[in-house]
């Protein structure tokens, strides 16, 4: 058995454990319980007793049995090998795990989070008299066809280099340097470790004013995300969640993707591993899944390590960071988590706040988004950690706890609309209760890429957006014949955008995701639409007439006729679309 | 599959299990409060003896140095704090199962509660279950006939999938499970299937009304009952669902067959949990309900699902009433968020005489996207689902709409979306609880509903399919 005895089991209720007879142990230290060895956190020490937190069932567990220490805190293993494997909330690899423990999660299995035996090809990056500091690069190593591996000096280690191997093929527990520091040499592998509750350290923050691009219509033209930022995206069950944070998963542009799976489906992360490596990223050429870390906790594994899973994810998020990656980390959902929580800290009898949440809710939840942002790091790249974490209220209802304190945290907000869902308008981000605090920054971003004005046309839809909803307040009322045809025209644009803008279709080849030209000339028709037909119904040309254009029933399925390789035919409607306007008007001036 | 839970220890508490204790220092509705005993394991099975010398058995759910609380699932009734003498048995709850037990009745605990004997157990596993590993999940995709048009079309029910149905009060949920029990199959496929049925806290008419509708259809053999209805002690009831899962885990995974594991209703279960967490003065979280209860049912519905490499699976049908019809009270809510979708039913659907009374929009199958479609169904049926939830949506605005200025002021397009909702809901929806439609019949009568609307209005089919399909 690793560790010392630091106690004795006083009580078990579920997931926490009571000990006495403590004597050493520290706070957040990882511990081993009785003799089946389950895996625990010190969560509360007070004279000579101390409260565990377990990270497995506790079944069996009795009073009497003794607790052993590690000596150091729940810690992740770090260095090549993450990048594509499924780990459990506490880095334990399952696809490992199965071969240990069959089909069912056996208790007290530990197993290291990194493949020990694999070799992997190590080129170094630093010579012998080197002087490095914490988070600086001295090797690099292949990990998959897309992601090169930068090995990173631990960030509290500095000192000279001695020693260091050539070129070659090593696991990651070999010696490959060493390093002469104050407290004598250091030898130096290709992993190391580091705790999941504290923030890996950088140099500098940075502004956000580079967009995440998702290719989901809605999200970069409405409600832009900046890389580096945090976002929610709350909604009831079966307003798509999942398949919004799936979607964005698959086709945004960032280097990395940490997908956490707390306390979620079974099934959605089977989904996730049969399909990911099927689908290939279309900026690279390759396998979605070799840029992808999939964290599963699943709703019946221990409600404890669902706590720990978030922060296995985000740290292992800030470490690819460290090496200069853009990476996203998706989780979902946010609320099992306070859940979690909310479990241990009724367990622990402490003072419940709003809806038997602990009143360190928001604390928490606060620590966690703050560590996404843009980054300088220590190796002198720069890197971010974009957030996107789903929120599931219960009843739908956003003015619960969960929901309320995330949203003083995000600076971005895709509420999901019930009604929309059941139209099947996926996504069903709702465009009134949404909002991004990012828009004026990335526009400049936009605008140079595209070299549209693209903030003077996303504020035109938007208006166009709110004038609808008053109308249809009126239509609720007196049907949309009363209305004059300039109002119903309003009525008709917007109709269309939702259609043929909002809506996407993640299994369609062309439409499941849209580059940002295809995104911007797609508004652009449907804005000239808007210009050009309120000024022909000034004219005299009815509403009717401008409804049954041919090319209104070519424009209303662009997204899916058009690929996003070639988006010439999208200049063809834009031409067809204004001469049929023209010579409609020219029929009525004369 | 979990083997028998020996739990590990040291010699002294192997020895020590099954030490009798004599008198309990507290009792508190059902459970049972014991001093000074040896180190007892949270979640220990416990035999406790009445004054008679009636068995009845318990749960440990605190163990500590000094006291140990024991849930008795028969309920404390009757037990008296000098003659109740308590055993610890140094292992969990578990279920002896084997395949005899199809066509037998059991208690919620899985006695025997018909006259039979018990079956003699091939293995004896733990009722807890233990989660299963993602990775070696099977993703569920076979197509499941119900030969019900709202589900088959809309919500379409995979195997392996968890669906459940949110009823109501008098409210058709009974007969619409018993008739997809009955009518179940896979197209092309023909293999050993099995239903495994719990009742928590239903009527005994209710029993009464599956077991006769299985005798009906032939099936009896093929299905074991787990009973623990209105009138037993409501401890019971947080077991039974635990129970018949294990039995159904056994069936699907060693035994290679197909499960289809109703559950009935899962709202006593959840009032019986509310009731031993208020007992023990647990922190409530929502409607007093305990700060656990997503994890607890999390626990059941995760219990369903394929492994790779074994050809047997597990599909649940837990069937809930929601109080007041409140779908956003914490049983539905929490239920929905771990189900693979739910069918949603609605009163007013009932009162104009629909049957299956399926509200169209709630209603949802996550998995339906993987399982429908070229080779599975039909190649229509994704764009053919999706065209008619846009249109049903649509005609519940032009309802709201008419209601308020009036049938006659509707636009003729309205007017034409009105004819569609009546089609819809009439023929479509409607049908009897004998009828068995194949999913062909299904989508053509979608097709047909789909006709009362102009063509240009489908926006969400293709111009081939309306060409090849449209009436």
């Amino acid at each position: 058995m690793e560790g010392r005895i630091i106690g004795q089991v006083k009580r078990v209720n579920g997931p926490v454990i009571e000990i006495k007879g403590i004597t050493d142990a520290m706070m957040r230290e990882l511990v081993r319980v009785g003799p089946q060895e389950l895996t625990g956190e010190v969560v509360k020490l007070s004279g000579t007793e101390a409260v565990v937190q377990v990270y497995e069932d506790t079944t069996g567990v009795a009073p009497g049995d003794e607790v052993f220490g590690i000596g150091r805190p729940l810690s992740v293993e770090l260095g090549p090998g993450l990048m594509g494997t499924i780990y459990d909330g506490i880095q334990r690899p399952l696809e490992e795990l199965l071969k240990v423990s069959g089909e069912y999660i056996q208790k007290g299995v530990s197993l290291p989070g990194l493949n020990s035996r694999k070799k992997w090809p190590f080129v170094p990056l630093a010579k012998p008299g080197d002087r490095l500091t914490g988070g600086m690069i001295w090797g690099r190593v292949q990990e998959t066809a897309r992601v090169t591996h930068r090995i990173l000096l631990h960030p509290e280690l500095s000192g000279t280099l001695e020693t260091i191997q050539e070129a070659g093929e090593y696991t990651v527990e070999e010696t490959l340097a060493t390093l002469r520091t104050p407290l004598g040499l250091q030898p130096l592998t290709l992993r190391h470790f580091w705790p999941i509750r504290r923030p890996r350290p950088v140099k500098a923050r940075r502004s956000l004013d580079v967009p995440l691009i998702s290719g989901q219509r809605v999200i970069d033209t409405l409600f832009p995300l900046a890389k580096g930022g945090t976002v929610a995206i709350p909604g009831g069950f079966g307003t798509g969640k999942t398949m919004t944070q799936h979607a964005i998963a698959k086709w945004c542009d960032a280097d990395i993707i940490v997908y956490i799976g707390c306390g979620e489906r079974g099934n959605e992360m089977t989904d996730v591993l049969n399909e990911f490596p099927q689908l290939i990223d279309p900026r690279t050429g390759t396998s979605l899944m070799e840029r992808t870390i999939l964290i599963a906790n699943t709703s019946n594994m221990p409600v404890s390590a669902r706590e720990a899973s978030i922060y296995t994810g985000i740290t292992l998020a800030e470490y690819y960071r460290d090496q200069g990656c853009h990476v996203a980390i998706m989780a979902d959902s946010t609320s099992r988590w306070a859940e979690a929580l909310r479990e241990l800290s009724g367990r622990m009898e402490e003072m419940p706040a709003e809806e038997g949440f602990p009143a360190y809710l928001p604390t928490r939840i606060a620590e966690f988004y703050e560590r996404a942002g843009y980054m300088d790091t220590l190796s002198g790249e720069e890197g971010s950690v974009t957030i996107i974490g789903a929120v599931s209220p219960p009843g739908g209802d956003f003015s619960e706890p969960v929901t309320q304190h995330t949203k003083r945290f995000v600076r971005c907000f895709w509420a999901l609309d019930r009604q929309l869902a059941n139209a099947r308008h996926y996504p069903a981000i709702g465009w009134l209760d949404s909002y991004s605090e990012y828009i004026a920054d990335v526009a400049p971003w936009w605008e140079e890429k595209t070299g549209r004005p693209w903030s003077r046309l996303r504020g035109e839809i938007m208006e166009l957006l709110q004038k609808e909803v008053r109308l249809q307040q009126v239509v609720k009322l007196v049907g949309p014949d009363a209305l004059p045809d300039s109002q119903r025209f309003i009525l008709e644009v917007c109709s269309l955008f939702k259609n043929a803008f909002l809506q996407q279709n993640s299994f369609d080849e062309n439409d499941r995701y849209s580059t940002i030209e295809k995104q911007v000339k797609m508004l652009e028709i449907i804005l000239a639409y808007w210009r050009r037909g309120s000024q022909a119904i000034k004219n005299g040309v009815t509403i009717v007439k401008l409804r049954r254009m041919k090319v209104i029933q070519d424009i209303a399925k662009m997204k899916l006729s058009v690929p996003n390789e070639d988006l010439s035919e999208l200049d063809k409607y834009l031409s067809r679309l204004e001469r049929a306007i023209d010579q409609m008007e020219a029929v009525y001036e004369s | 599959m979990s083997p028998s839970p020996n739990l590990p220890g040291d010699p002294a508490r192997e020895l020590l299990s099954g030490r009798e204790y004599n008198g309990a220092d507290r009792i508190e509705g059902p459970l049972v409060y014991v001093r000074k005993t040896h180190p007892v394991g949270y979640r220990e099975l416990v035999e406790c003896r009445d004054r008679e010398g009636q068995l009845r058995l318990g749960m440990v759910l605190d163990t500590s140095d000094d006291a140990v609380v024991v849930q008795i699932f028969e309920g404390a009734s009757g037990l008296t704090l000098p003659d109740t003498r308590i055993r610890f048995m140094g292992e969990p709850l578990s279920l002896g199962v084997c395949q005899g037990m199809l066509g037998r009745v059991f208690d919620g605990l899985g006695r025997p509660r018909d006259q039979g004997s018990a079956p003699r157990a091939e293995e004896r596993l733990d009722v807890n279950g233990r989660p299963i590993n993602p990775t070696a999940r099977e993703y569920p995709r076979d197509f499941i006939q119900t030969g019900i048009s709202i589900i088959d079309g809309m919500t379409t029910l995979i195997r392996g999938q968890k669906l459940p149905i949110f009823s109501g009060n008098g409210l058709p949920h009974n007969d619409l499970a018993a008739q997809i029990a009955r009518q179940a199959k896979i197209r092309g496929g023909d293999s050993s299937f099995a239903v495994v049925f719990a009742a928590m806290g239903v009527k005994h008419d209710v029993a009464r009304f599956f077991i006769s509708s299985f005798e009906e259809s032939g099936v009896l053999d093929n299905v074991a009952l787990f009973l623990s209805l209105a009138d037993d002690p409501s401890i019971e009831r947080t077991i039974t669902p635990r129970t018949a899962l294990t039995l159904a885990e056994h069936l699907a995974f060693n035994k290679g067959m197909h499960v289809l594991v109703i559950m009935t209703d899962m709202t006593n279960y959840c009032e019986s949990l509310r009731e031993i967490s208020t007992l023990r003065g647990e922190i409530p979280s929502r409607k007093g309900y305990p700060g656990y209860l997503y994890s607890d049912l999390a626990e059941l519905y995760e219990r369903s699902g394929m492994l790779k490499g074994t050809p047997g699976s597990i599909t649940q049908l837990p069937i809930l009433t929601m109080p007041n019809d409140d779908i956003s009270h914490p049983i539905p809510d929490l239920t929905g968020y771990i189900t693979e979708g739910q069918i949603v039913f609605e009163r007013d659907m009932n009162g104009r005489g629909i049957y299956p009374p399926v509200a169209g929009l709630p209603s949802l199958s996550r998995l339906m996207k993987d399982g429908i479609g070229e080779g599975m169904t039909r190649k229509d049926h994704p764009h053919l689902s999706n065209q008619l939830f846009a249109a049903y949506s649509y005609v519940k605005d032009v309802r709201n709409l008419a209601s308020v200025i009036g049938e006659e002021e509707l636009t003729p397009l309205d007017h034409q979306y009105m004819e569609f909702g009546e089609f819809f809901e009439r023929e479509f929806i409607s049908q009897d609880f004998k009828t068995d439609r194949t999913i062909e019949e299904t989508l053509d009568l979608g097709w047909k509903s789909l006709s009362k609307l102009p063509p240009e209005e489908l926006h969400r089919v293709t111009e081939d399919e309306i060409q090849e399909y449209l009436p």
